[in-house]
């Protein structure tokens, strides 16, 4: 009786530890979940700009959006969102969010700024699983390799040198940190076309936020 | 008293350093020890997560039982990891992003349970918080050394990347040996970081070795003046 006693009390024991961690950590993600939140919108606004200046568009950029169905030039099979940026409502740019699926580690997800004009407006990497130190360099804050995107198009340089330089392309590699590299530019290539194949559909299939006839998309944060 | 905190300070830094006398947390210590600011962002929230585990520990170590004493414990040390997890996530979300990845891999250091273990849950809460502290300075310790030793060889600079950690003032800091460094693969790649810790136990077992043989020395020759 007395074992079955302790037993018990044992258990309860672990079970008021356990309730008072489970109990902490729902606390405290319930205490940061908004502001965690709020953090992640601002990165995300904060990228997004640093790939579209904000002095060159006046909407709502985190709110006019339009979803895509997944595509292989994409790299996705799952819809992804685009941003829209437009200046008096004539299209400025789209930021594309492509995955790179030939990594070193999983898939690298990829912001791809493309002017109306089909110039790239810049790339950054959202989150990828490359070896720390070897193929983070793709990273804007870690190397200036990313930015070297900027002001490409399909047409420079052409198709067939869009690729690292150790296979014949225009674009560096890094010692040690090739299969990333490539698979950024395979990935950035294949959004350029993507965006050439559906410009139209891109900028036009919903209204901006500005108009009369909000549609959905353009109306979530009014 | 004081010789007992004099000892954990000792033993915490040097005579039982996790890192290279207990070799405890070897899965976060060689995974990001490429650099010195990972290495320096990986010990600072061990630190931390030291202290605090030790302390919660002593705290409780009267109502624990025998039996359950370990599940009590990875309890404990789950949630301040998750707790201080979101709780940089909001508050400080700049370092989060840098140490981000840094600090789920803190659940694997066994050295956390073991010093729970070992110390926290038999002395008192001060005695139990300093433990997590020196040993959390020793780890660290290693790990900027390990950092810097790869980062020199590797890439040919040191404290490269700190800004992530201390703002754009910091950019300065890094030091840049030589302006056409080839670079040195192995030291980056996790091999390097195997042969740099063993690098660092020897030095360690060496230094030890010497200044016993002092100390012995000392001894002898002592001895044949009391004859």
């Amino acid at each position: 009786m007395n074992r079955h006693r302790r037993i018990l009390t044992t258990a309860i024991l672990l079970m008021l530890f356990a309730a008072t961690g489970a109990g902490l950590v729902g606390l405290t993600y319930d205490n940061t979940a908004d502001i965690i939140k709020h953090n992640h919108q601002l990165v995300l606004l904060r990228k997004l700009n640093t790939l579209v200046p904000p002095e060159k568009y006046d909407n709502d950029l985190l709110n006019d959006t339009i979803e895509v169905a997944g595509d292989d030039l994409l790299g996705k099979k799952n819809p992804s969102t685009v941003y829209r940026a437009r200046k008096n409502n004539q299209p400025v740019a789209v930021v594309l969010a492509p995955t790179a699926t030939g990594g070193y580690n999983g898939s690298i997800d990829l912001l791809v700024g493309i002017y109306a004009d089909g110039t790239l407006a810049g790339v950054r990497v959202v989150e990828h699983h490359e070896t720390p130190g070897l193929g983070d360099v793709v990273e804007a804050e870690r190397s200036d390799w990313i930015t070297k995107f900027t002001g490409k198009s399909l047409r420079d340089p052409a198709d067939k040198r869009w690729k690292v330089k150790r296979d014949g392309g225009d674009f560096d590699q890094f010692t040690g940190a090739t299969i990333t590299p490539r698979a950024v530019v395979k990935a950035v290539h294949a959004a350029l076309l993507y965006f050439a194949k559906h410009r139209e559909a891109l900028f036009a299939s919903n209204k901006p936020a500005a108009t009369k006839e909000p549609d959905k998309g353009a109306n979530h944060g009014s | 008293m004081a010789a007992e905190q004099i000892k954990i300070v000792k033993d915490g830094l040097w005579n039982n350093n996790v890192a290279l006398v207990q070799v405890l947390g070897l899965c976060p210590l060689l995974a990001v020890t490429g650099s010195f600011v990972n290495g320096l962002g990986l010990g600072l929230a061990t630190m931390m997560t030291l202290i605090l585990s030790n302390t919660c520990v002593s705290v409780i170590r009267h109502w624990t039982r025998p039996e359950v004493r370990i599940p009590i414990f990875v309890l404990i040390i789950a949630s301040i990891v998750t707790t201080i997890e979101l709780a940089m996530n909001a508050w400080f979300h700049e370092l989060y992003m840098v140490l981000g990845i840094f600090i789920p891999l803190i659940v694997t250091n066994c050295s956390i349970i073991a010093r729970a273990e070992s110390f926290a849950s038999r002395n008192p809460v001060f005695d139990s918080a300093l433990d997590g502290f020196m040993m959390g300075l020793g780890f660290l310790l290693v790990l900027i050394t390990l950092g810097s030793l790869r980062e020199i060889i590797g890439q040919g600079t040191l404290f490269a990347n700190t800004h992530l950690m201390f703002g754009e003032s910091a950019r300065a800091l890094e030091l840049r040996f030589s302006t056409d460094y080839p670079g040195f693969l192995l030291a980056i790649l996790p091999p390097g970081a195997f042969i740099g810790l063993g690098l660092l136990i020897a030095v360690k077992n060496s230094l030890d070795r010497r200044s016993q043989q002092k100390q012995s020395a000392r001894i002898i020759s002592a001895q044949p003046a009391n004859a």
